[in-house]
């Protein structure tokens, strides 16, 4: 009974995707479009929620403090701002980047990042000739304490498909295009190693302090859909 | 198992559709389920595993149909009751039986940033030799098993480099059914483009996987 609801509110979710012709390259995903819904009384997914968070919390299982720190941890306290804070640091000081590249659980706890699904981070590093992509093609593996969790985009069907096998026409989707001469090392997260990209410092950026530096640095580019780049200057560069 | 989660290679799914500043999560109830769902792990009825293969086992128009965290909801109403947390009596009326056990200690403020510190399963373990070795040529085995594994088909049958030695891992083909960790070395292998895709893939390009021991076999 519940399951049918569902579908009819996804269902409807998604022709409305449909209708909406070539605005839906501005929206969200198909299989989201439902929760964009502004609905005057709670979908059904909510009430399942709701439900059996009450009955796990009246059977003592859960409890509603830690639930509430939980999601505070992955709304507040993790992101790619910690990444962008280790990528920085790597940029700007040479032994803390060798010491990210040859054991990156370790020099990102130095910076005090060591929260779940990190414990076996990776880092890859581009250079002029190489170009680093993560994926995870079989779930949605992601290194949270560096970038929190994933975007819908990450965890996305057409994402997890071509990532492997057309990287090139991914990275042109995201606006990256690469030379031919360029390597593509494309990084699927098949076992318990969390991959993080560290992007190329951007040209004309040798002037900026760690903070500056960590302030250009995006998700985008850590994933390695995008590279860091300067903000469009207004007039001085 | 050959399921629809096994993306990697599939055609016409689309292209990528990106939202601007996303939120972490865009409703109040996946936050909520996200959270419970890590609660209810910390409560080792079942393992990272064994979670996965929950929702590798949602039928595929399912899978494809629904949400991320519908997919994290859904199957978390299904493990509560297949090991044993909850009752399908309680499930359908929404209440604890009376007299129902709840001596299982719930996840607190306290144990619950403990627990997020230690989500994946696995080790570094010298005990256990590696059967392969940094720059061995190697062969993914041609498996097609009808339970859990992180082997995807792409990759299965062709031929790679082992490029890193990540050290001891949990097997994930038999922890997900509670057969043993049969714990074993696992390595980033390197695939060349044109030996996972043809001739028409770039000749420069390469994709690695993360592999265990059980996945590669010599060339």
């Amino acid at each position: 009974m519940a399951d049918s609801e569902g579908s009819s509110v996804d269902r409807r979710g998604f022709l409305k995707e449909l209708a909406t012709g070539a605005a839906a390259a501005a929206t969200p995903a198909v299989m989201h479009a439902q929760e964009h819904d502004h609905q005057d009384v709670p979908s059904d997914l909510t009430l399942r929620a709701k439900a059996l968070e009450s009955l796990l919390v009246e059977k003592g299982l859960v409890d509603p403090a830690a639930l509430d720190a939980l999601v505070d941890t992955m709304e507040n306290k993790v992101g790619p701002r910690n990444g962008a804070r280790v990528v920085a640091r790597a940029w700007v000081d040479p032994a803390y980047k060798k010491r990210l590249l040859e054991n990156a659980p370790a020099a990102i706890a130095e910076l005090g990042y060591t929260s779940g699904q990190g414990e076996h981070m990776v880092v890859v590093e581009n250079g002029p000739n190489v170009h680093n992509l993560i994926v995870c093609t079989l779930c949605s593996c992601y290194p949270w304490p560096v970038l929190g969790l994933p975007p819908v985009w990450y965890k996305s069907a057409p994402y997890r498909s071509r990532a492997v096998i057309d990287p090139r026409g991914i990275l042109r989707e995201f606006g990256t295009e690469l030379a031919d001469d360029v390597e593509v090392r494309v990084w699927d997260s098949t076992a318990e190693l969390r991959y993080i990209v560290l992007p190329e410092r951007p040209a004309g950026t040798e002037d900026m302090t760690e903070e500056k530096l960590a302030a250009l640095i995006t998700r985008d580019a850590m994933v390695g859909v995008a590279r860091v780049t300067l903000p469009p200057s207004g007039g001085n560069a | 198992m050959n399921g629809v989660h096994d993306m990697g290679g599939q055609q016409g799914m689309g292209p990528v559709r990106y939202e601007k500043n996303a939120p972490v999560f865009h409703e109040r109830w996946e936050g909520r389920v996200f959270a419970l769902d890590r609660s209810t792990r910390a409560l080792r009825k079942w393992n990272l595993d064994a979670w996965r293969h929950t929702i590798e086992l949602l039928p595929p128009v399912d899978y494809l149909r629904m949400s991320y965290y519908e997919r994290w909801l859904v199957t978390l109403e299904t493990r509560v009751v297949k090991y044993g947390l909850v009752t399908q009596e309680e499930m359908e009326t929404g209440k604890a039986a009376p007299g129902s056990t709840r001596a299982t200690p719930a996840l607190t403020l306290e144990t619950s940033s403990r627990w997020l510190n230690r989500g994946i399963a696995s080790s570094q373990d010298p005990g256990v030799p590696p059967l392969f070795a940094v720059g061995q040529r190697v062969r993914a085995r041609n498996i097609n098993p009808m339970g859990h594994t992180r082997l995807p088909r792409y990759a299965r049958g062709k031929n790679g480099v082992v490029a890193r030695d990540h050290g001891v891992y949990v097997f994930p083909d038999t922890n997900a059914h509670f057969q043993g960790e049969k714990r074993q070395h696992v390595y980033s292998v390197q695939f060349s483009a044109r030996e996972l895709w043809g001739e028409s893939a770039s000749p420069r390009d390469s994709v690695y996987l993360d592999m265990w021991d059980n996945y590669l076999e010599r060339v």
